[in-house]
């Protein structure tokens, strides 16, 4: 019997040296691994150089399908009107000029309201629309993500079910609501209904239901209110998922056109005009792609700016438990 | 049974007489949230709320937009199931769609943003500029046309032809047997929206302390830190993309009338999201425009209760 015990104890002490002996090999191994991770920030760490030049080279030749069509309206633009219409389309500019975008704001000054007007309706909409929604999303996520109030489920419930309505059902009832409330041919037509949209409310709500509770509760032990932990404590947190609906609510606004909610002719948007001016005939083929390329320069501009603005700042946010 | 019952209640701190109560006390400490919450919802239920839920009574009616609407109870449910066939091709042709498109998309969004993940920091920057660039520009479709322009000067054609596979020209758009592959390559490849966005947020969203843990536990590669720490770390924006995944498949339709014209030939890449149109903006019959997209609305909210189902065991609610 006592052997039997010593035996036992003898095995069970072989075990433990040898988890000793792997948990210095693993620790030796971390040290390696945390050297490596210092010497390229903003890294993975369980990554091979390998792997990640097989991933640029697959990335960089899908990525040409995917930029196609925005070098192709660029190269379009720059073409002068005796390369514009060879057939096949070339896909490089021979002599490439400024010449389509001269044109294009040489028929825009001639415009009986002021061109300056329209850049100016599209702007105040697209800055109005974007901070407002931008605010007033970020409050209601807060609520519908991170407190247990009456009406919780509910609401998000409803929040997800619009979404999958699709607007071609609901055009004219929204119509009708504008008109009944007199907003016909004000900015208010245009702004409000894009304000009220509720896929950044879902996309902001889903990103912050994944923060963890504890921070909120140490914000309250601290005696800050919902409002202060909103913006001091979870918005901070959150860049990523705000330059996202940045990004998307500035597109979307950018490119609202007045259609049916405003008719007069002082309070219609660039993109209005910009498909007016492109569309009396095939002379204007060139102010077609410099229109398109004009109008898409400020979204662009935000994307970039909202998407390097995120990079690794959010890594480590002391968020620990 | 009584005796224990007022037991388990009388733990809790506040006084539970009742549940209006107990929820009255719960919406008085609740007061802040609610008035955060207020300016957006009021104008949802204005501008979106109100006009969904009119829309619903609509799909009774018989409504041209110039007479008021008249009730005619479910006889655009009947002639749509029983005497529309078009709306049967455009059922069968939105379930192709929605099964090709939906989960591949959605794959396909999910691994780019991972694969950029693995990028630093300009080319993250960068991939994610490239991948998003085609919802950015408008004449993002003309491209298509060349490439699938059905004379030999097509540019798909031409190169087939160069290279002595075939020896006509192929109507891609415009031949019955091509045109849905053709319509459901272009829509992948414009499917990089906001669900692509938003998972790559959620992939930036991870604490990087995570991955440090994971290091430590042992983990070999990628796939295995895929697998094991992001997945379950953005379970919401999974959720999110995947809602979008789902309301992009079921609604497609712009591609196809881009592409092919509207109505296709022989209706071979007709959508249900199509016919709404086709009868709502063309032929102005609002009442079974709007039966149309209510069949399609009830058909995206099982997928979408299925779905969650599934992903369920990522995330809280």
């Amino acid at each position: 019997m006592a052997s039997d015990i010593r035996e036992n104890q003898e095995k069970l002490a072989k075990k433990q040296a040898k988890e000793v002996e792997k948990l210095r090999k693993r620790q030796a191994k971390i040290k390696i691994e945390t050297v490596h991770v210092k010497k390229s920030k903003g890294k993975h760490i369980n990554g091979s150089l390998g792997g990640d030049i097989m991933i640029f080279i697959l990335l960089a030749l899908l990525g040409i399908f995917m930029i196609f069509p925005l070098y192709y309206s660029i190269i379009q633009s720059l073409k002068p009107i005796s390369e514009l219409f060879i057939f096949p389309p070339r896909l490089y500019v021979i002599n490439p000029t400024m010449e389509n975008f001269s044109n294009l704001f040489k028929v825009a000054g001639n415009l009986w309201v002021p061109f300056s007007r329209y850049v100016f309706n599209s702007v105040f909409i697209t800055v109005v629309i974007s901070v407002i929604h931008v605010f007033v999303v970020c409050c209601a996520a807060y609520g519908l993500s991170k407190c247990k109030f009456p009406g919780y489920n509910a609401l998000n419930q409803i929040i997800v079910t619009a979404l999958l309505f699709s607007s071609t059902a609901t055009w004219i009832m929204q119509y009708i609501v504008i008109a009944a409330l007199g907003l016909i041919n004000t900015y208010w037509a245009l702004i409000l209904p894009n304000i009220a949209t509720s896929m950044g409310l879902y996309l902001m709500r889903q990103s912050m239901s994944t923060i963890n509770d504890s921070i909120i509760d140490a914000a309250k032990v601290d005696g800050a209110g919902h409002f202060r932990i909103c913006w001091q404590v979870i918005i901070p947190n959150q860049k990523p998922a705000i330059a996202t609906l940045i990004i998307y609510v500035f597109q979307g606004a950018w490119n609202i056109q007045g259609g049916s909610l405003v008719y007069e002719e002082q309070l219609k948007t660039l993109p209005t005009i910009m498909n007016q001016l492109a569309a009396s005939g095939i002379s204007r083929q060139g102010i077609i792609y410099a229109s398109a390329v004009v109008l898409m320069l400020p979204p662009l501009i935000i994307f970039l700016v909202a998407q390097s603005n995120v990079m690794e700042t959010m890594a480590s946010s002391g968020m620990k438990d | 049974m009584a005796k224990a019952k007022k037991e388990q209640t009388a733990v809790k701190p506040i006084n539970t007489e009742s549940k209006a109560a107990y929820t009255w006390h719960l919406i008085k400490q609740n007061k802040t949230v609610y008035l955060m919450m207020l300016p957006f919802f009021i104008l949802f239920t204005i501008f979106t709320l109100v006009p969904v839920i009119m829309t619903l009574p609509l799909g009774l009616t018989n409504f041209n937009l110039v007479q008021t609407p008249r009730y005619i109870g479910l006889q655009n449910f009947y002639s749509l199931f029983v005497n529309d066939d078009v709306f049967l091709t455009a059922i069968k042709n939105t379930l192709i769609f929605a099964v090709f498109t939906g989960p591949f998309s959605y794959v396909l969004s999910f691994l780019l943003a991972w694969l950029i993940n693995e990028m630093n920091p300009f080319f993250k920057v960068f991939f994610t500029f490239v991948f998003y660039a085609p919802s950015m520009t408008p004449s993002a479709y003309v491209i298509w046309q060349l490439i699938f322009s059905g004379d030999s000067y097509g540019y798909l054609n031409s190169i087939l032809m160069d290279m002595g596979i075939i020896n006509n020209a192929i109507q891609w758009l415009t031949d019955t047997s091509y045109m849905m592959g053709v319509v459901i390559v272009v829509q992948l490849w414009s499917s990089m929206g906001a669900g692509f966005l938003a998972l790559r947020a959620g992939f930036q969203n991870i604490d990087n302390s995570l991955y440090e843990a994971g290091a430590i536990e042992g983990i070999q590669n990628r796939f295995q830190e895929l697998f094991t720490i992001t997945i379950p770390a953005m379970g919401p924006s999974l959720l999110f993309a995947a809602v979008l995944a789902i309301s992009g498949a079921f609604t497609c339709g712009t591609v196809g009338s881009t592409l092919c014209g509207l109505p296709s030939t022989d209706y071979a890449v007709h959508t249900i999201m199509n016919h709404a149109q086709d009868y709502g903006t063309i032929r102005y019959e609002m009442g079974y425009s709007s039966a149309i997209c209510l069949v399609l609305f009830a058909v995206m909210l099982l997928t979408n209760h299925f779905i969650r189902t599934i992903l369920s065991k990522y995330t809280d609610d």
